[in-house]
């Protein structure tokens, strides 16, 4: 143990609480490029994700004192940017007469066409640059309501009850977005990473 | 005994191991028999891997810088304001 090891969120928010200038700005650096990454997946737009960036860190800063660390901070800081970043798809939106309903109503809900065992380790074929550039098309792909239920679940790591509850969902509608938002990203990366001269067929 | 189709559907459930032991028990069977199940269940568990694993890009060192002296002027305006 050293006098260096990492402090821990609770901590940093106690001490910005109490008017120590080090602290947020740390709690900035620890956990800004996750929320750019919440930003740009959701937001499918450079210039926006940036301002949600700045905007969900200033809000968060002007709100603190209301944080009652019921939940985790970063639990807390993502929620924050999942509503910028959804407000700022909304107005770009506005425009178009679409519903996000219907955005999600694809009729066969679970459609398998791709069954093929991938080509070893995609973490290994790829750098990670490569890698990422990849995943990160991928699910700018998918409709809005699958991406958000996606990347709060399973990049983010919030649980059902807790991606409900951001997203203003039901349980019911969270599982059912996620496992579509599975299989298709499944689908997709399969077409990219299956082993070549795997027959692919339909299924069911 | 489940079908494809059971499986497809408590896929997600199956993999949050949030299915209760019986239907975890007739699932586990159906896709040791079920190639085609096998692979859905082996090539979605490598889907959400490599998206767990994946680290985010570092923000670009200017956005960084703005945001640092946004805050910095933030910090300040709540100081002035008691």
């Amino acid at each position: 143990m050293t006098s260096t090891e990492p402090q821990s969120d609770e901590n940093l928010v106690e001490l910005a609480k109490s008017g120590d200038d080090t602290a947020f700005p740390e709690l900035v650096k620890r956990y800004s490029r996750r929320i750019l990454r919440v930003a740009r997946n959701i937001t499918n737009h450079e210039e926006d994700s940036e301002d949600v960036l700045q905007e969900t860190f200033m809000k968060a800063y002007t709100h603190l004192a209301g944080f009652q660390g019921n939940s985790k901070f970063y639990t807390w800081l993502v929620r924050i940017a999942m509503n910028e970043s959804l407000m700022k798809l909304r107005k770009r939106k506005s425009g178009k007469l679409v519903s996000l309903d219907e955005e999600l109503n694809t009729g066969e809900d679970t459609m398998i066409r791709e069954i093929a065992v991938w080509e070893g380790n995609p973490e290994d074929t790829y750098s990670q640059e490569e890698l990422r550039a990849i995943l990160d098309k991928t699910i700018s792909s998918l409709p809005e309501g699958f991406r958000s239920v996606f990347m709060l679940r399973d990049v983010e790591e919030f649980s059902t009850e807790e991606t409900a509850e951001a997203l203003d969902l039901s349980i019911p509608a969270v599982k059912s977005r996620l496992l579509r938002a599975r299989l298709q990203l499944r689908e997709k990366l399969t077409r990219l990473f299956k082993s070549k001269g795997e027959n692919t067929f339909a299924y069911l | 005994m489940p079908t494809c189709k059971d499986f497809l559907r408590e896929l997600s459930d199956y993999l949050d191991s949030a299915l209760d032991p019986a239907t975890k028990k007739e699932l586990d069977k159906h896709v040791q028999e079920c190639p085609d199940c096998w692979v859905v269940l082996d090539t979605t568990q490598k889907t959400l891997k490599i998206y767990k694993g994946c680290e985010p890009q570092a923000v670009p060192a200017a956005l960084e810088d703005k945001l640092m002296a946004a805050l910095k002027v933030k910090m300040a305006e709540k100081k002035l304001s008691g």
